[in-house]
This record gives structure tokens, sequence and C-alpha cells, in this order.
């Protein structure tokens, strides 16, 4: 199936937020298909994040506005339009307990009980075989934050939202994440928008690119010709 | 020494509130070597505090010949006044002063209401004055405790609460460690009164009933049952305004509105 007929899981539509006089984004419109992954660069304070933030409606926008699977997300309940757009941030933000209470987290919300052999799978995916009883205050950066993809996964979203997720971890730990989140984008084929000032970064693991500039979209394209131009 | 150079009671009265007041304002400087700057706050509430009780003990002595509803009346007004200060202390919560006036309304009132209809608190004035604001003072400072601890604490925990309403919490659930923390928090002070009663502190009550010619076993368990009206009432009113102000720091599409920087 070609990218044109595979259906839309996102798609925004005017998005902005302005908060006093200040505009954090205008105008926003991209759309993305399933499997497909968009990379938002742009210099510090170009409003990357605000706009990922809109996509989870972690904040509110003050124009347009965005379409989960055809649906307006102003008419699906925060929570379960959280669970379809994963988010993991730029730090890891891991709770107290072990590896698998957090796994866990998600699912308990709803009143659902994750088994223990998707506990595993999920640790597999990250390349974190085993570490379910371990506890979170003794994990590296790398394996903090891919205990934290794991655990938005447990959620099984429609698609993942990362906010710079490499940036606070040195090269080593970079690459590791890099790495689970590339494997899991092609086991899954999950939709995914990421948040990087990394070009390179962007390059390796996007199929589309957005640039923004002061809040606004400045360009956008296919990730090689618009991060290479 | 003042008893020698003042022997006017109500002259007596302003020297020793000017050496007391002299003795906080040099740990104020002591303070503010340290570079910690409470000398606007401090002198603004001390000399607020000193006009307030010269005017409060003015209206006493009107009250004590009034009809007793008039102490319902000053109470009331006690827990607005109450409420808009421990508000001050939850800088930019939405709602502050109104969640602090119906929580101290609500925890410090119904002990007092519940105390003077079993016949705890006297329903004179001269008793019910002077106890309720005992209870409605201490639910002051305690709301005002749980109120800055949640908030720095939300401030503190804005990425993992949001890390939490991303996972699908629910908001109330996302702040529920805090509110915990806040609630405990706060009954630290009404906790170690009760605890240190009679060994370090000795409370003014105390001594005034025994100068009025109470009984000292009476007057002693007396202080145990005001420790323990107050611990009651700043317990309620704890409970009650960490309730209400969980929802009030979300938006209706659960999204936290306390950020740092906003």
């Amino acid at each position: 199936m070609s990218a044109a007929t595979k259906p839309s899981i996102l798609r925004a539509e005017h998005l902005g937020r302005t908060v006093g006089d200040k505009i954090l984004v205008h105008d926003a419109d991209f759309e993305l298909q399933k499997g497909e992954v968009l990379a938002i660069t742009g210099s510090s304070g170009s409003g990357k994040t605000s706009l990922l933030r809109l996509l989870n409606r972690l904040d509110e926008p003050t124009s347009g506005t965005v379409f989960v699977e055809g649906t307006d997300y102003r008419n699906l309940s925060p929570r379960e339009l959280r669970r379809k757009l994963g988010m993991v941030t730029q730090r890891p933000y891991l709770f107290p307990g072990s590896v698998a209470d957090n796994l866990r987290f998600g699912p308990a919300q709803r009143g659902e009980t994750l088994p223990p052999e998707t506990i595993a799978e999920l640790l597999v995916q990250v390349g974190l075989k085993d570490y379910g009883g371990r506890d979170v205050a003794h994990l590296s950066g790398g394996e903090a934050q891919r205990v934290s993809v794991a655990r938005t996964l447990a959620n099984s979203p429609l698609a993942l939202l990362l906010d710079e997720p490499t940036s606070a971890l040195d090269e080593a730990a970079k690459l590791e994440v890099e790495a689970a989140i590339q494997k899991v984008m092609r086991d899954q084929e999950l939709t995914c928008v990421m948040v990087t000032h990394d070009v390179a970064q962007a390059i390796r693991l996007a199929d589309r690119a957005l640039v923004v500039e002061q809040g606004r979209i400045v360009r956008a394209g296919p990730v090689e010709e618009v991060l290479r131009a | 020494m003042l008893k020698l150079l003042f022997p006017s009671q109500l002259q007596l009265g302003l020297a020793q509130a000017l050496v007391a007041a002299a003795a906080g304002l040099a740990v104020v400087l002591l303070a503010r070597r340290r570079g910690i700057h409470l000398e606007g706050e401090t002198s603004i509430a001390m000399l607020r505090g000193l006009v307030q009780i010269i005017a409060v003990g003015s209206i006493l002595v009107i009250l004590l010949r009034a009809p007793r509803w008039t102490g319902g009346l000053a109470l009331l007004g006690m827990i607005v006044a109450a409420g808009a200060t421990s508000a001050r202390r939850a800088k930019g919560m939405p709602e502050a002063f109104r969640i602090s006036a119906w929580a101290i309304a609500f925890g410090a009132g119904s002990i007092i209401a519940l105390m003077t209809s079993l016949g705890v608190i006297d329903t004179a004035i001269t008793s019910l004055v002077p106890v309720g604001s005992m209870l409605i003072a201490n639910a002051m400072n305690t709301n005002g405790l749980a109120l800055n601890r949640f908030r720095s604490d939300v401030l503190a925990h804005a990425g993992e609460i949001e890390t939490a309403l991303a996972l699908g919490a629910e908001s109330r659930n996302s702040v529920s460690p805090y509110v915990q923390a806040s609630f405990e928090a706060s009954l630290i002070p009404a906790i170690d009164s009760l605890r240190s009663l009679g060994i370090v502190w000795i409370p003014g009550l105390m001594a005034g009933m025994l100068l009025s010619g109470a009984r000292p076993v009476y007057a002693a368990i007396y202080q145990f049952v005001v420790l323990a009206m107050i611990f009651a009432a700043s317990g309620l009113t704890s409970l009650v305004s960490t309730m209400l102000i969980r929802s009030r720091v979300f938006s209706p599409a659960e999204q936290l509105l306390l950020q740092p920087g906003k």
C-alpha cells in the first residue's frame, strides 16, 4: 500500500496556540498516514515542543484542532486521546518501583492488568530483556529512556510522540535508544512524530520533516529534501 | 525593668510590644545578612498584627455586653480573614481564596459548632470567641502550609504529573502523592503541639484559667481539650482544602495549569 492510500492517523488543521501576545504555534497543517515518521526540527525555542504538546492536548490550542483517525480530538476524552497518542518526554520521569511496575502503569489506569508475557515482549523490543524486576533507581539514563518507550508502548498507542528522547543522553546511550525506537517503528509499523534538533538523527529515522521557526512551519516535505536543503 | 519605667499598664504593654518586635526585627536583619529578605513582609505582618489585636481587644470589650449571636458573627468574620491570609501562601493557584475560606469554614466551623452543641465550648462570648479564634487561626496556618506545600510539590514535579497524564492517568490520581504529602506536612505543627503539651509549652489559655481561679487539674485537662479540637479542626480543614485544590490545578481537558514559569 502506498503512503497516499494508507489510512490517516493524525491530521493537524490550522493548529495554533497563543499565550498573551506570544505566538507559540501558528496555523500548523500536516497529516500523517499509518507507519509514517515525521520529524519536527528547528532551533531552541522555535515551538517544536509546543506543537507536540498540542498534539497530545497537554496544552489547549487557541485555534484549529487535530483529527485522530478522522475524529476531532476535542470529541475524545483526554485520557483516551493520550492513550492513543503515546508521548515519550525528553526526561524519562519513571515512577518509583520496578521496571515492570512502570510498564503496568498505563493499562492499570483503565483497570487492565498487563500480562507478564506482554511485559517480557515489550522489554525485548527495547533491548532490556529480563529487566522487569529491576528497581528503576538503578538504571542508567539510556536504560531509563528505553523503559519510558516501553511504558508508552504498553498502552498500545496508535502513534508515538517523541520529544527529543535522546537529547539528554551521552552518545552511546543515544544510539541505544535510537536503535530501540527504530526497531519498534519498523516492527509495529508505528506512526511517529519526533521532535529533534539533531538533523542527522531526523534523516536516519524520519520519512518527512517539518522545520519550525518562531512557531511557524517554514519548510515541509521529504526529510532529505527538507533537511539537506 | 520595664515595669519600673512604665507605671501605666497601657504604656507597659506598648513598651513590651516594642521590645518583642525589636527581637523579631533583629532576626530579620540576621536573615538579611544571609541574603534572605523578609523585611517588608515581617514589618507589615508585625504592624498589622499589633493593630488588629488592639482593635479586637477593643471590640471584645463591646462584645462582652453584646447578645450571644454576635459571637458567631465575629467568628464568621475571622474565617473570611483567615481564608484571605492563607490563600496568599498559594500564589498562582486558581480559586485559592474561595477554597481556603470554605475549607476553614468547614474544618474549624464544624468543630466549633459540634463542640458548642455538646457543651465542650461554652456559648458565652468570653469563651466562644477566644476558643473559636484559636481553632480558626490554627486551621488557617494548617491550610496555608497544605496549599504552600502542594503548590511547591506540583511545580517541582510537573514532569512526573504530565507523564502520568500522558499515560492516561486521571488528573486527580496524577497528583495524589503530592496531596498526601501536603496533608501530612500541614499537620506536623498540630501533632507536635499535642505531643509536647505540658513538657515543651504551656498554652496561654491555661495560665489565664489559673489566674481566673480555675482548678489546676481542670485547667490542664482543658488544654488537652483545646489542642485536640485544634487538631480536629486543622485536620478537617487540610483534608477539605487539599481535596478541593487538586482538581483546581487542572483544566476541564485535564491539562496541568500550574507550571513552572507560567
